[in-house]
């Protein structure tokens, strides 16, 4: 941990990215907490604000008794149905992140379970899950998605479900790769003298030895996943408009952007662009630490 | 021998390699002169900096590693001094090299007539089908059958003997006064290794060419070289004539050596084995660099020994050992 | 070599195959095929003769079989939304998404394999490091939203360049084309830049890495021996061995191209097949959906053949181990 934070503190960039990071999912755990108005709350939009530029001030006309008053400010502007734009940014945070960790997270689980088994196993069962993991690799990710969704509609598990199955071939081929090496190595050897079950030396002694590449492939893929949600959102065919992601935001303000009304999609741009640049440098730096063969230079 | 000017004098050559575990010394303070039409026989172990001193010669040494002092007198002219387009119409043209690995050598994915017409149009203003005859001829003096044939192949398609004859007609194309030829016949078999040995001294012999062989392997510079060097940890440690060199060594690095080569009368004889391990350049003994493995250490090789000029029957021969210099000083008055 | 053909050809077939049951099993066996495939507005008895016509009462196998033959004479039904045949519509628009994918190609290729040369050539200059910096970005950034930045400044801000369309296009060999007239040129740019920009950053790294490794081969100071210019050296000796994996991928990405065309062509309002794949998804227009599938997967297939044919012919040495076998 100490030797994490040491590779952090080496390098200026990334440091700045591991802060930004941190402070982005700070904001999306405390949206509630910490956004100017409720941007889902219908009785607390007003209407006659759509479109405000940056920094506008709230009008006090409109807003139902017992709503938070007091004259904000719309510093971010506000979208059409006079939505603070800010406070969208926060929530579009919260469902871009959860949706891209949650998807990465069941495709870990189970791109890994099946690695560890193909690696571990070897013979058929190796040949027919790296089979298929090929063809799907041999496949842009956006066509495996559309494919998915497509067959399947829109929502929140439909999407989720599209991302799991665009990347558990990764973490399949990864983890065979690592357990194939380590598959060879004498503790497994000893682990089966001593009579223990197979899952057991799978995830008890096989698992932990394979999960340094794992972590930065999963790390790298969660930027991946949440572009890509992003990109199916914006395309309309992602999440529905209960959930606005940012990807959905920014589509929203798409139509206003070509008019000069730049902010409604701009800055849910910025805050998607800060995310998945400072997961990627962070996953970047996380390989440099991991991989003791770089680590000696 | 005549002493006409030397075609190649490399007068206290140094090539260091700058690296974060600190300075290697590859080539250190490299002296010696070759006459036209001469063979010498560059010697020592792998890492000794025999090769770098050739590669320094043509002005190769990739970064870290840098030519840091001396001079590279060919001809006249001080190659180091020159810039760097004088320096490309000299390379392949003047002085040509020959490379260890002849797999490695050839570009995989160009013919042999490609390879072998641009090094011609490199140095000569002449068209290419004149390049092409050129190249013809050559391929047929290093004796590859059929070279109009073998003109349109890729290297794949050759052995590796074959492709090293490719790799010396390539150097001769432009009739050089000098060949570096670096180890070019480890990575063969013994058999292919005595063809090319004979071949590239016909060859310069005929033409007069000088040439630099390097390796290892001080049983193929008997039969070869007029004089030999013997290299140990970026420095000369002896120099002399071949004759002069081997049946009287003088250096202990030397005769330790000659003395790990099997020969055929000593069949069941344990072979003399040089004690240690070839040292790392950054991290030398301070004084003599083979004080740590001579059998003959003593108290003044903590201190680097100078060169002693020994006349062994009229035949110039040069070391490097404090043993040799006080045995010479007791000698004399 | 025919072995060689055979066998690649034998494969994609397998692939094709196996895509064909994927699109099948999801909309037939997963959805519901009569609300899949049957018009949401046509009375019980259409649905009955509907579902009789496409065989929908017979065995999902023989269903199967009979979609496949369907799909190999290129009949995927008739849409919904345009009451053309849905193989006809695709067709209609491949044009546009195949031209704006050679031009992004294009772009990548020009832009790339000089930028990454260079980069690889001089790895410790401010100009290597921005490069390379630039490719990060260009790896990360999401393509939507660099297009809306394209049009932000170039359309909106600028007003230099339209932000949709395809402006005039002129016929050759019957198909329209943009790049021919200077309005088509305007409208292709930015559509065709912002397609390429991932490609770029993938060529710059190729070629970076390439080129730092060759430079390290014996052949290359071998090479340097010679006495060739640098010139030569880095334009023969070092290109030739590098440009073998750099084909091979960019002509495996055009496929994906085609596929992330779908987000360029929504931004830039590109009249290509991928705006109509969209199109299709958010009206329910099915038999497109699976026509649009089925030919940007046949398209994706066979790109990959091609490349790997074109592999085999550019590096001497498999294709006379081909020859061999």
């Amino acid at each position: 941990m100490k030797q994490l934070l040491d590779a952090f503190s080496s390098s200026r960039t990334e440091r700045l990215a591991l802060i930004i990071l941190l402070l982005l999912i700070l904001c999306a755990l405390a949206a509630p907490l910490i956004s100017p108005q409720n941007p889902y709350d219908l009785a607390q939009l007003n209407i006659m604000d759509g479109r405000l530029p940056p920094g506008s001030v709230a009008s006090a006309i409109g807003i139902e008794e017992g709503a938070p008053r007091g004259l904000h400010r719309y510093w971010l502007g506000s979208d059409d149905q006079g939505r603070d734009m800010f406070s969208a940014i926060l929530y579009g945070l919260r469902i871009s992140l959860t949706v891209g960790v949650s998807s990465t997270l069941l495709a870990l689980a189970f791109g890994l379970t099946l690695g560890l088994l193909a690696g571990y196993f070897g013979g058929r069962l190796d040949t027919l899950i790296m089979r298929v993991a090929d063809i799907q690799l041999s496949f842009p990710a956006i066509l495996i998605a559309l494919v998915l969704l497509a067959v399947l509609g829109q929502g929140v598990g439909k999407i989720v479900t599209a991302l799991f199955a665009v990347q558990w071939a990764y973490y399949a081929r990864t983890t065979r790769s690592a357990a194939l090496v380590e598959r060879r190595k004498e503790y497994i050897e000893a682990a089966r003298l001593l009579g223990l079950s197979t899952p057991r030396i799978l995830f008890r002694h096989l698992l932990p030895n394979c999960l340094p590449p794992l972590i930065v492939v999963a790390a790298l893929q969660v930027a991946a996943a949440i572009s890509l949600e992003a990109t199916l959102s914006f395309l309309g065919i992602g999440l529905p408009i209960t959930e606005p992601s940012l990807g959905l935001l920014i589509a929203n303000g798409f139509q206003y952007l070509l008019v000069g009304m730049y902010w409604i999609s701009f800055f849910p741009g910025i805050a998607l662009l800060l995310l998945i640049v400072s997961i990627n440098l962070v996953a970047d730096r996380l390989r440099d630490v991991l991989n003791p063969r770089l680590q000696k230079q | 021998m005549s002493m006409q000017q030397p075609i190649l004098d490399v007068r206290n050559l140094q090539t260091h390699f700058v690296t974060s575990k600190g300075v290697a010394k590859a080539v250190d303070d490299v002296s010696f002169s070759l006459q036209a039409g001469e063979i010498l026989g560059l010697v020592g172990e792998s890492g000794c900096g025999k090769s770098m001193t050739g590669f320094s010669i043509l002005g190769l040494v990739d970064a870290p590693g840098r030519i840091v002092g001396g001079q590279l007198i060919f001809k006249g002219q001080d190659l180091l001094g020159m810039e760097a387009e004088h320096l490309r119409r000299v390379r392949g043209n003047q002085i040509a090299m020959i490379f260890q690995d002849p797999m490695m050598t050839l570009n995989p994915v160009l013919r042999i007539d490609t390879q072998m017409i641009e090094t011609v149009q490199a140095h000569q203003q002449i068209s290419r089908a004149a390049a092409y005859d050129r190249a013809l001829e050559v391929l047929g003096d290093v004796g590859i059958a059929s070279p109009a044939e073998r003109l349109r192949s890729y290297p794949h398609q050759f052995s590796g003997g074959m492709r090293q004859r490719v790799a010396i007609a390539i150097a001769l194309l432009n009739r050089p006064d000098l060949i570096i030829a670096d180890e070019p016949t480890t990575a063969l078999d013994v058999t292919i290794q005595s063809q090319i040995l004979s071949l590239v001294q016909t060859l310069c012999r005929e033409r007069q060419t000088s040439l630099i062989w390097i390796t290892h392997d001080l049983s193929v510079v008997a039969g070869l070289a007029d004089r030999v060097a013997v290299m140990y940890a970026g420095k000369i440690v002896e120099s002399g004539t071949v004759e002069s060199t081997l049946k009287h060594p003088l250096h202990p690095y030397t005769q330790g050596l000659l003395g790990a080569i099997p020969a055929l009368h000593e069949r069941g004889r344990p072979l003399h084995l040089i004690p240690g391990n070839t040292p790392s350049l950054v991290n030398l003994p301070a004084g003599c660099a083979f004080s740590d493995r001579c059998p003959q250490v003593h108290a003044a090789c903590a201190v680097n020994p100078a060169v002693v000029e020994v006349d062994d029957a009229g035949a110039p021969h040069s070391v490097r050992c404090w043993l040799i210099k006080s045995q010479m000083d007791g000698a004399a008055p | 070599m025919l072995v060689f053909l055979l066998r690649r050809l034998m494969q994609s077939g397998v692939v094709l195959l196996v895509m064909s049951l994927l699109v099948f099993v999801g909309v037939y066996a997963i959805g519901n095929p009569v609300e899949l495939l049957i018009n949401p507005e046509a009375d019980q008895a259409d649905i009955e003769r509907t579902m009789a016509a496409l065989g929908l009462d017979k065995p999902l196998w023989m269903q199967y079989l009979i979609f496949l033959r369907q799909a190999l004479a290129g009949d995927f039904g008739t849409s919904f939304v345009h009451g053309t045949s849905a193989m006809q519509l695709i067709l209609h628009r491949m044009p546009a998404t195949l031209e704006l994918a050679v031009a992004a190609l294009l772009i990548a290729v020009v832009l790339g394999i000089p930028l990454g040369l260079w980069a690889g050539l001089r790895p410790d200059s401010p100009s290597a490091r921005a490069i390379m910096g630039l490719s990060i970005l260009g790896f990360s950034l999401p393509t939507f939203w660099v297009g809306l930045m394209l049009i932000m400044l170039f359309s909106v801000q600028l007003g230099w360049l339209p932000s949709n369309g395809r402006g005039a296009s002129t016929e050759i060999l019957g198909f329209p084309a943009s790049f021919l007239t200077w309005d088509g040129l305007q409208h292709i740019l930015m559509p065709a830049l912002n397609l390429a920009l991932f490609k770029i950053s993938l060529v710059i790294r190729l070629t970076r890495a390439g080129t730092q490794e060759a430079l390290l081969q014996d052949y290359v100071r071998f090479a340097r021996a010679k006495g060739l210019r640098s010139a030569r050296i880095v334009g023969v000796h070092v290109l030739k061995n590098i440009l073998i994996p750099i084909v091979t991928v960019i002509g495996l990405e055009f496929g994906s191209l085609i596929a992330f065309a779908v987000v360029t062509e929504s931004v830039f309002a590109w009249p290509g097949m991928g705006k109509l794949l969209i199109e299709s998804i958010n009206l329910l227009d099915r038999p497109v959906v699976v026509a649009y599938l089925l030919t940007v997967v046949s398209l994706f297939v066979m790109i990959n053949l091609v490349v790997d044919i074109l592999y085999s012919l550019l590096d001497p040495r498999i294709r006379l181990q081909a020859q061999a076998g």
